[in-house]
C-alpha cells in the first residue's frame, strides 16, 4: 500500500518492522504537498525541510529503539497552535507575518511524542467560519468531487485546511480546534475522523483564542484508532491554562473494540430538525441499526433546547472573540498600520487586519457587552447556555452516548450559500449544543450520500469520557467499512 | 432591537475598528440580521436559572506568587512591528 494511503497505526508498525524509514514516509506526503497543495491550498505554511530534517531525526530514534507513539508520523498543524519559530497566521492579515517565539502545549506534546510537523494548515480567519472562505490565504477546495462533476466543493470550517489534509494523504492526521463543529462538521464533509474532546481535556496554551469558553483542540485522522493515538499525546493537565483539567489520561486505545453490549445509545428527538437532507436521515437509521446489532439499547431522549444552541452561540462567542482580540492593535506584534493618533491607528490597523467575517463577529461581540445591552443579551445567552447543559446532563441519566447527524447536509460548493451569514451559520446546527455544554464528541464517516459526498454521524458523550466515543466509534467504523477515498488524492496523482 | 447608522457607527468606534460611511448600510443589514435571529431567545423561559459562566470542569487553582516565567524581552518583543532598541513604538499620544 501506498506510504500516504496507510494509517498511523499502521505506519507506527512499519516504522518500527524498517519496511520504510522515516525519511521516505515523510518525503511521501511532502512531495504529495508539493504536488496537490497549489490546488487544495490545504497548508498556509509547508514546512519540508524541517519536516525532512526531523524524520532524519526519527530514523536514528527508531535505531535507537527510542521510537515513541508518534516517531516519524507526520502531522498537519492548524495555523492556529502556535509553533515555536514557524509563521503562524490564524489565516489571517493581521498575524501575516508573526512568528512565536514558543510552542503551544498541545504541539509540544507531539513533539515529544516523535511527530513529524509538515505544515502549517489553512483554516477560516481566526477559526471562524464553516467553509474555510474566510482565510486571508485563499479558500481550501474539498479533495472531494461530487458523481461526475468538478466544482470545488468546501471542506468544511474552521479547521479545512487539516481535514482536506488528511482525507487526501497531505498528512497521516492533523490538529484541528472546535469552538462550535470546527473539528466535527470538516471531518464530515471531507470523510474522516475528528474528535473534539470535553472541555479541559487539551490545554489550550498556545492556542490562538477566539472564544475562550468553548475552544477545544482534538485530533484529526482517518480512523478511530489514529484519533486515539494522537488524542493520547494531546491529552493532559498544564499548569498554563486555568481551564485545564487535573483528571488522569486513560488508555484511549484500549477502548477501540471494546463490548458494546448493553450499552444505552440515545437518540435525540430534537435533531429531525427541518432542513434534515433525506440521505442523512437514512444514514442515522443505519448507524441507529449498526449499534442495535452490535447489542446497544437504543433509547429515545429529549434535548428540548437544542434549537436554542446557535442563536447562543451567537452571543457567546462574538462576545468572547471582541474581547479576545482587542490584543491585536497593532504595537506589540501583528501588522502595524500608521496613524496620526493612538485611535486612528488602531482603527486602520483592525480594519486592514482583519476581513469582514472577524471584523462582523467583533462588531457583535462588543454590541452584546456594551452597556445597556448586556442582560438582554450576554446574560440571557449565559443562562440558555446553562439550560442547554441541563438537557445533556439529564440525557446521561438515561444514556451512554448520544448519536446524531453531524451536519445537517454534505459538503457544498464554494459559493452556493447564500451571503446571509445567519444561513452559513446553520452548518453548525449539530454540533453547537454539544460545544456550549462542553460534552466530548466525534464525528465518524458512515458512507457516501446520493452524490457521492461522504456523510458523518456525531456521537456525543459524558464529560471525559472519550473512551466511550472511541468504543462507540470504532463499531460504527467497522459496520460502515468506509474504505471510500476522495477523487483528488496523493496516491491518485501520481 | 434594530440598529440604526449612528449605533453602527458607535459600535465600530467601541471596537476600534475603522469604517467608511459607505459600509454602514450593509453592517447595519447583517447585525441587525442576525440580532434579529438571537431575538428567538426571548421565548425561552430563565426565570431563576443561574447564568453559566464556564463548563464548570475545572476548579481555579492558586499557587505560590513566585516568578515562574521570564528574562525573554527580546523573544517577547520579537515581533514588534515597530520596535526600537528594547521598546515598542506608539504614535505620539501627548501634544
Amino acid at each position: 500500500m501506498s506510504l500516504t494511503e496507510l494509517t498511523i497505526a499502521d505506519a507506527a508498525q512499519g516504522l518500527r518492522a524498517r519496511k520504510f524509514s522515516a525519511v521516505e514516509l515523510v518525503r511521501a506526503h511532502t512531495d504529495a504537498i508539493d504536488a496537490l497543495n497549489p490546488r487544495l491550498n490545504a497548508y498556509i505554511t509547508p514546512t519540508k525541510d524541517a519536516a525532512l530534517k526531523a524524520a532524519q531525526q526519527a530514523d536514528e530514534a527508531l535505531a535507537k529503539g527510542e521510537a515513541r507513539s508518534l516517531t516519524g508520523i507526520p502531522l498537519g498543524i492548524k495555523d492556529l497552535f502556535c509553533t515555536n519559530g514557524v509563521r503562524t497566521t490564524a489565516a489571517s492579515n493581521i498575524l501575516r507575518n508573526f512568528v512565536p517565539p514558543y510552542e503551544s502545549t498541545v504541539t509540544a506534546n507531539l513533539l515529544r511524542d516523535g511527530a513529524v510537523f509538515v505544515g502549517k494548515t489553512n483554516l477560516d480567519e481566526f477559526a471562524m467560519g464553516s467553509a474555510n472562505i474566510t482565510s486571508a490565504f485563499g479558500p481550501v477546495e474539498n479533495p472531494w468531487k461530487r458523481n461526475g462533476d468538478d466544482v470545488a466543493l468546501v471542506p468544511g470550517g474552521s479547521s479545512g485546511g487539516s481535514a482536506a489534509a488528511v482525507a487526501a494523504g497531505l498528512a497521516m492526521g492533523a490538529t484541528g480546534t472546535d469552538t462550535g463543529g470546527s473539528i466535527r462538521q470538516p471531518a464530515a464533509y471531507c470523510g474522516i475522523v475528528g474528535l473534539k474532546p470535553t472541555y479541559g481535556r487539551c490545554s489550550r496554551f498556545g492556542t490562538i483564542a477566539y472564544a475562550s469558553s468553548l475552544d477545544q483542540a482534538g485530533p484529526m485522522a482517518r480512523s478511530v484508532r489514529d484519533c486515539a493515538i494522537m488524542l493520547q499525546s494531546m491529552a493532559g493537565f498544564d499548569e498554563r491554562d486555568s481551564t485545564s483539567v487535573n483528571c488522569d489520561v486513560p488508555d484511549y486505545s484500549a477502548a477501540i473494540g471494546r463490548s458494546l453490549k448493553g450499552l444505552k445509545v440515545g437518540i435525540p428527538a430534537e435533531y429531525r430538525a427541518e432542513g434534515l437532507s433525506a440521505e442523512i436521515a437514512a444514514a442515522w437509521q443505519q448507524g441507529i441499526d449498526w449499534l442495535k446489532a452490535a447489542g446497544c439499547e437504543i433509547v429515545d431522549v429529549s434535548l428540548p433546547h437544542t434549537k436554542y444552541g446557535l442563536a447562543t452561540y451567537y452571543i457567546v462567542a462574538p462576545a468572547e472573540c471582541s474581547s479576545n482580540l482587542a490584543r491585536y492593535d497593532g504595537l506589540r506584534f501583528g501588522e502595524r498600520v500608521p496613524g496620526d493618533t493612538l485611535d486612528a491607528m488602531y482603527e486602520a490597523t483592525r480594519r486592514a487586519g482583519f476581513g469582514p467575517e472577524v471584523r462582523r463577529r467583533i462588531m457583535m461581540g462588543t454590541y452584546v457587552l456594551s452597556a445597556g445591552y448586556y442582560d438582554a443579551y450576554y446574560l440571557k445567552a449565559q443562562k440558555v447556555r446553562t439550560l442547554i447543559r441541563r438537557d445533556f446532563t439529564e440525557a446521561f441519566q438515561k444514556v451512554d452516548v448520544l448519536l446524531t447527524p453531524t451536519a445537517p447536509t454534505p459538503a457544498f460548493a464554494q459559493g452556493e450559500q447564500s451571503d446571509d451569514p445567519v444561513q452559513m451559520y446553520l452548518n453548525d446546527i449539530f454540533t453547537v449544543p454539544a460545544s456550549m455544554a462542553g460534552m466530548p464528541a466525534m464525528s465518524v464517516p458512515v458512507g457516501l450520500g446520493a452524490t457521492g459526498l461522504p456523510l458523518g454521524l456525531q456521537l456525543i458523550g459524558r464529560p471525559f469520557d472519550e473512551e466511550t466515543l472511541l468504543a462507540t466509534g470504532s463499531a460504527l467504523e467497522q459496520a460502515a467499512g468506509f474504505t471510500h477515498r476522495p477523487a483528488i488524492r496523493a496516491e491518485a496523482a501520481k | 432591537m434594530s440598529l440604526d447608522p449612528a449605533t453602527v457607527r458607535r459600535i465600530a468606534r467601541l471596537a476600534r475598528i475603522g469604517i467608511d460611511e459607505s459600509d454602514v448600510p450593509a453592517l447595519q443589514g447583517e447585525l441587525n440580521g442576525i440580532l434579529g435571529w438571537v431575538e428567538q431567545l426571548n421565548e425561552v423561559d430563565v426565570e431563576g436559572v443561574t447564568p453559566m459562566v464556564g463548563t464548570g470542569h475545572a476548579a481555579l487553582r492558586t499557587r505560590p506568587d513566585v516568578v515562574t516565567d521570564g528574562n525573554c524581552r527580546d523573544a517577547v518583543l520579537s515581533n514588534a512591528p515597530d520596535g526600537v532598541g528594547p521598546f515598542y513604538t506608539v504614535p505620539k499620544v501627548v501634544e
